[in-house]
C-alpha cells in the first residue's frame, strides 16, 4: 500500500474520533462530512480514474434514497435495506452506464444529468409506491434520544466511508484500475490492446454509484422524510465534482480533502453571509480552482505529487 | 503454406465513398505482405475493417478458421491480430513500461499486473527502448515512439501483426533499425502485413506485395513482377521510378 492510501486511510480514522469532541451539531456536520466524502470518492471512480465526467450522482442518492425508504416503510431491517438498495445500485448503474458510456465527453456529462431528471420524473409519478411529491416518511429507526441517534448515524456513515475508500484504493492498484486508467488515456488504444472497454466502463459506473445509493440509504433513514426536489436535488450532482477538482483529480486522498474542505467553506460561508453565501461560495470555489488547478493535493512536494496524480 | 487471413469481397462505404470494393485476398502463415497504393486508396481502412474498427459493408472475414467479420476491436486482439498505428497511439502519461504491460495485460488472459510488466521489459529490451523503460510515453521522441507501438503490439502475442507505417516520418538511420527489427520479427515466424511508402523497405523485406487503389485490389504477387505491372506504375509508382527500374536492371 502507498502512503498516500495509507494517510487517506490515516485521515479517516481521526473522523471516526469525532463523537469524542463534540455534540450534535459535530456529529451532524460529520455524517455530512462522511457522506460528502462518499460521493467525491464515488466520483472518481467514473470521473478521476475513466476520465468519464458524471453528473449522475444525484440521480443514484435519490434511487437510494428511496429504495431503501420503501424498503423500511415494508419492515425490511434497515442494514438489509440499505445493503438492497446498494445492489440495486450497482447493476442499475452497471446496466445504464453500458449504454451512456458510448458517448464521451460533454455528450455523456449530459446524458448522466438527464438521468437525474427521468429518475425524479419516475419518482414523482410512481405516487402508490412512493408518495409523489408528497414526499415519504420513514419510520424511525431506533428512537432511543437524539444523541444516541445522531451517533448511530454517524457511525452507519462512517463505515460506509470506510468500505468505499477500501474499494476506491483496491479498485486503483487493480487490473481494473489500470484498465480505467488506459481508458481515460486513450480509449482506441484500449480497445485495440485487447480491453474491453464497454465492460470496464460499466463496472466503473456500478460502482461509483452503489455507494451514493447506500449513502442515500442512510441519508433516508437518518432525516426520516424524503421528498423528490430533496434528494434529487442536482446540487448533489455537481458537489462531488467540485470537491474532486478542489482535492486533486483521481487521487483518493485529494478528493476525500476536497469534500471535507468543501463542507468546511460551505459551513463557514453560510454561517457568516447567510444572506449571499451561494455567491461567496461560488467566489472561493473558482479562486480554488485558478490558483490551485490540480487540486489541495498538489501542495505537497513536486515528486509526491507525480505518484499520486493518477490512480 | 497454409492460411491465415482470407477476405472474400469485402467492401466498406462511408455512407457515399466506397473505401473498400469488392476486395479478397489471402494471406499465408509466415509471409511479409506489403501493401501498397496512394493515399486514399483504403490501406488503412483495410487494417481498421480486419481488426474490427470500422467492419465490413459486406464480405467476409476469416482468420486462423475463425468468421471473424463481425468481432469487436478487443475480441480481434485477444485472437491474435494486432497492428501498429500511422498516428501513434500511446498512453501518454504512462511509463513505456506500462504502456507496453496494458497490451500484455489485458490481450492475455491470466495475466497479473506484476507478470505483464516483467514481460513488457523483455519487450522493451527487443525494440531497444530498455533504457527509457520508465521514462513516460509523452516524453519519448516520435522514432521511440514508434518503436514503443512495435512493442505493445508484440506484447500481444501476434499471430498476424499489421504494421501501419511504421517509417513514416523517420530519419534514414532509425528507417534501417526499424527495417532490421521487422526482418527479425518475420524470421521469428510472425506473420506480417506492412503499408509502407518506402519501396526500399518494401522490396527489402516483404515477400509478396499488394497494391490498393480507389478501394480495388489491382495487383497481387511478387514484389518483382508488381513494380513492373504498368497499372501498378500508373496508379501510383510513376514512369520516373518505373524507368530508373529498368535502367538498374
Amino acid at each position: 500500500m502507498t502512503r498516500v492510501n495509507l494517510a487517506l486511510l490515516l485521515l479517516i480514522a481521526c473522523v471516526a474520533s469525532l463523537p469524542l469532541f463534540g455534540g450534535a451539531y459535530a456529529l451532524r456536520l460529520g455524517t455530512i462530512a462522511c457522506m460528502y466524502a462518499i460521493y467525491a470518492l464515488s466520483w472518481n471512480i467514473v470521473g478521476g480514474f475513466a476520465g468519464y465526467p458524471s453528473f449522475a450522482t444525484a440521480a443514484f442518492f435519490g434511487f437510494g434514497a428511496y429504495a431503501t425508504g420503501i424498503l423500511l416503510n415494508k419492515g425490511v431491517p434497515l442494514s438489509v435495506a440499505v445493503i438492497g438498495s446498494l445492489v440495486m445500485c450497482f447493476v442499475l448503474a452497471a446496466a445504464l452506464g453500458a449504454v451512456l458510456l458510448r458517448l464521451r465527453g460533454h455528450y455523456f456529462a449530459i446524458a448522466s444529468l438527464s438521468l437525474v431528471e427521468v429518475f425524479r420524473e419516475l419518482v414523482n409519478n410512481a405516487t402508490d409506491l412512493t408518495g409523489g411529491g408528497m414526499g415519504l416518511n420513514i419510520p424511525l429507526a431506533s428512537g432511543s434520544g437524539i444523541l444516541a441517534d445522531a451517533t448511530f448515524f454517524f457511525y452507519a456513515m462512517w463505515g460506509l466511508l470506510l468500505i468505499t475508500a477500501v474499494v476506491v484504493i483496491i479498485v486503483s492498484a487493480s487490473k481494473l484500475g489500470f484498465g480505467l486508467n488506459c481508458i481515460r488515456q486513450n480509449e482506441t488504444a484500449s480497445n485495440m490492446v485487447g480491453l474491453n472497454s464497454t465492460l470496464y466502463k460499466s463496472i466503473a459506473f456500478g460502482l461509483s454509484a452503489c455507494f451514493v445509493g447506500a449513502a442515500g440509504g442512510i441519508y433516508a433513514a437518518w432525516v426520516h422524510y424524503i421528498d423528490p426536489s430533496d434528494v434529487f436535488d442536482i446540487l448533489y450532482s455537481v458537489k462531488p465534482i467540485v470537491m474532486a477538482l478542489m482535492g486533486g483529480l483521481g487521487s483518493p486522498l485529494g478528493v476525500v480533502c476536497g469534500a471535507f474542505v468543501y463542507l468546511g467553506l460551505e459551513e463557514v460561508v453560510w454561517r457568516n453571509y447567510i444572506q449571499i453565501h451561494s455567491g461567496v461560495l461560488g467566489v472561493l470555489i473558482i479562486m480554488l480552482l485558478l490558483f490551485l488547478p490540480h487540486g489541495l493535493i498538489s501542495l505537497r512536494s513536486g515528486m509526491f505529487w507525480r505518484k499520486a496524480k493518477h490512480v | 503454406m497454409s492460411e491465415i487471413l482470407h477476405l472474400s469481397n469485402v467492401s466498406r462505404n462511408f455512407s457515399g465513398l466506397k473505401a473498400l470494393s469488392d476486395v479478397s485476398i489471402s494471406v499465408s502463415r509466415g509471409e511479409v505482405l506489403g501493401l501498397i497504393g496512394p493515399n486514399g486508396a483504403g490501406k488503412t481502412t483495410l487494417v481498421n475493417t480486419i481488426c474490427g474498427v470500422t467492419p465490413a459493408s459486406s464480405g467476409a472475414v476469416t482468420f486462423d478458421g475463425r468468421d471473424i467479420t463481425r468481432v469487436k476491436t478487443y475480441q480481434a486482439a485477444r485472437l491474435g491480430l494486432s497492428r501498429t498505428f500511422q498516428i501513434v497511439q500511446p498512453f501518454a502519461e504512462f511509463t513505456a513500461l506500462d504502456n507496453v504491460a496494458a497490451a500484455a495485460l489485458f490481450s492475455q488472459p491470466g495475466e497479473s499486473l506484476k507478470s505483464a510488466r516483467e514481460e513488457a521489459r523483455a519487450h522493451l529490451a527487443f525494440v531497444g527502448l530498455d533504457a527509457q523503460a520508465n521514462q513516460s510515453a509523452a516524453t519519448l521522441t516520435l522514432a521511440m515512439r514508434k518503436r514503443l507501438e512495435l512493442a505493445k503490439a508484440l506484447a500481444m502475442k501476434p499471430k498476424l501483426l499489421f504494421l501501419d507505417e511504421v517509417n513514416a516520418g523517420l530519419n534514414s538511420a532509425e528507417v534501417e533499425r526499424a527495417t532490421k527489427l521487422i526482418h527479425q520479427l518475420a524470421a521469428g515466424g510472425i506473420t506480417i502485413v506492412m503499408i509502407e511508402h518506402l519501396m526500399k523497405v518494401v522490396l527489402n523485406v516483404c515477400t509478396r506485395i499488394a497494391v490498393l487503389h480507389n478501394g480495388q485490389l489491382i495487383a497481387d504477387g511478387a514484389p518483382r513482377d508488381v513494380i513492373k505491372n504498368p497499372a501498378v506504375v500508373d496508379a501510383y509508382l510513376g514512369q520516373q521510378y518505373a524507368q530508373r527500374n529498368a535502367a538498374r536492371g
